[in-house]
């Protein structure tokens, strides 16, 4: 097992008995939320980030998974919805985005990004009126499976680890290396022998999955979405960038600690500058953007690079002087 | 039977006909040469007979089948690869990283598309540049990339599209040594260039386009005698 993997399963048991010692469930509540934001971003960074197939609109698939498990469980289909109930939101958004990935990737450009921005508008609108199905804007509400916020805590847990493994480990495949080779130049990909149109769907039925999984258990976590929540364009197809952008753009970590920073920053604003909070967060975008183009795991990557290499150039020849 | 054969292949684009009933064979195992003016439409019958462009008329025939209509990767999947004149490294993945999405259409595996790369880079004799970020490749090397990529992708017939322009002569000499070597193992070789030196001493046949029609095809001492091609370059006071 490499070095990397024993940090990260070790990181990984230190959260997993964090509940053991935190009990202030608003605290928990906040470690909930970046974990459940690392693994949006850690969705949509598959498809945006190392695809580059950039969406303005994974709302739609996080309100589909939402959705999917607010309906099973009003209707009374599916008691075990906060387990493996989860899956069913991953795969109905999984399907959705399979409608729409088929339809757009044939298109090269813009169309993808917003026909999904499109897609998660119409799909506000269904939910707003479809009040049979949706009940409407008065939302779904019921009450959690769980009581203690630790459940919660460990489930998703459970799922950012699991998210964070199955894309590192998709990355450093065959198919990791078509989706980078697709984000490079399309062209070339194709010339290489790559089928793009079916690549960018593949990248898109993961990311797509995840996030349904994500949007359904916001719905068991919270116990109450309606369509502007859910569907919402800025609070989470824009955040989904905005959090892995933070975080560093086609980077391992990158979404995890975008996560983090979003969610302890926007809370604290919202908490000390109350209704000027909005003003600040756009400030520290701002500020990120200029200052760590890369976010903040992509310019230190970039920056520890620098000096491995200034410390090895004595050494070795370099190319420059290997080959004619 | 040849192993590529253009019959009557026609590409416009609107009013505009950028390649003109171009009839032409390659037989497998030849070095076959294509040359012309700029503008000629050279790239386009590359185009064409990579996918990217479907012919407007005519057919195209790779070991007997016909594969015009066909999507790119298809066609490399039946071992025709290619090289872009404009070269398209996929600038944040290392050189040995490029040459194995390549080597990823042969095989499922790391190690194995590893391996092929590795092979690849050395038959190129790229070692050394291996760990590269392409993008930050000097021209010369972008331009080898593209060959070790086109080779991984283990091509019966390798399209290479003007692959010494812009090298220095010590580079172009390497070049040519590694295109006879790829010769010498079994590929079948169609070539674009301007270089009139380097077509000419590798090159077992030539073709020159001129306005997108063939204006003559047969040895370079043919070609390079014949009016109407000095015509095409120097005008017709020198033909």
């Amino acid at each position: 097992m490499s070095r990397s993997t024993l940090l990260s399963l070790g990181g990984l048991a230190l959260l997993a008995v964090l509940p053991a010692l935190v009990r202030n469930p608003y605290v928990l509540h906040m470690l909930i939320l970046c974990l459940l934001w690392t693994v949006l971003g850690q969705s949509w960074n598959l498809l945006g980030g190392y695809t580059g197939q950039v969406s303005f609109g994974h709302a739609a698939f996080f309100g589909i998974g939402a959705y999917t498990t607010g309906i099973l469980v009003k209707s009374g289909l599916s008691p075990a919805t906060a387990w493996w109930g989860l899956l069913l939101g991953g795969l109905a958004a999984a399907a959705a985005s399979a409608l729409i990935g088929w339809i757009c990737f044939r298109l090269r450009g813009p169309y993808f990004a917003l026909s999904v921005l499109a897609l998660a508008e119409v799909l506000r609108l269904v939910a707003l009126n479809w009040k049979q199905l949706t009940n409407g804007a008065e939302g779904i509400l019921f009450i959690p499976a769980f009581n203690s916020k630790a459940a919660y805590y460990w489930i998703v847990l459970a799922l950012a680890a699991l998210s964070m493994a199955a894309i590192r480990f998709v990355m450093n495949g065959k198919l990791g290396f078509y989706f980078l080779a697709i984000r490079e130049d399309q062209d070339c990909a194709e010339s290489l022998g790559i089928n793009a149109t079916k690549y960018k769907l593949i990248s898109l039925l993961i990311s797509a999955f995840f996030t349904g999984v994500a949007g359904s258990f916001y719905m068991n976590y919270m116990g109450f979405i309606d369509p502007g929540i859910v569907f919402s364009i800025h609070d989470i197809s824009v955040m989904m960038i905005l959090v892995t952008m933070l975080g560093g753009v086609a980077t391992t970590w990158g979404p995890a600690v975008g996560a983090a920073i979003y969610i302890l920053m926007s809370e604290a604003f919202r908490t000390y500058l109350k209704s000027g909070h909005l003003v600040f967060f756009g400030v520290l975008i701002i500020v990120i953007i200029i200052f760590f183009p890369q976010g903040i795991v992509g310019t230190l990557n970039e920056s520890l690079q620098r000096r491995k290499r200034r410390l090895a150039a004595p050494l070795a020849s370099g190319p420059a002087k290997g080959a004619a | 039977m040849s192993l590529l054969e253009l019959k009557g292949v026609t590409k416009r684009f609107g009013g505009l006909q950028a390649v003109g009933h171009m009839t032409f064979g390659v037989e497998k195992g030849e070095i076959f040469g294509l040359i012309g003016p700029n503008g000629a439409g050279k790239t386009t019958v590359f185009n064409v007979i990579n996918g990217f462009y479907a012919p407007s008329e005519g057919e195209i025939l790779f070991k007997g089948e016909r594969i015009d209509g066909l999507k790119p990767y298809e066609i490399c999947r039946r071992g025709l690869a290619r090289t872009f004149q404009v070269v398209k490294p996929l600038a944040r993945l290392t050189v040995l990283e490029n040459v194995m999405v390549s080597a990823f259409s042969r095989t499922d595996h790391r190690h194995e598309a590893r391996a092929m790369a590795l092979e690849a880079t050395a038959f190129t004799e790229m070692e050394a540049w291996r760990d590269r970020m392409a993008g930050s490749l000097p021209l010369g090397m972008r331009k080898r990339l593209e060959m070790a990529r086109a080779l991984a992708t283990k091509p019966e017939l390798l399209l290479l599209d003007e692959n010494f322009a812009g090298l220095n002569p010590a580079e172009v000499e390497k070049t040519i040594a590694i295109v006879r070597k790829i010769h010498e193992s079994g590929v079948t070789i169609l070539i674009i260039e301007h270089n009139m030196r380097v077509i000419m001493t590798i090159s077992q046949r030539l073709l020159c386009m001129c306005y997108g029609e063939k204006i003559s095809e047969g040895t370079p001492q043919e070609v390079a005698n014949n009016p109407s091609v000095i015509e095409a370059y120097l005008g017709a006071a020198h033909a």
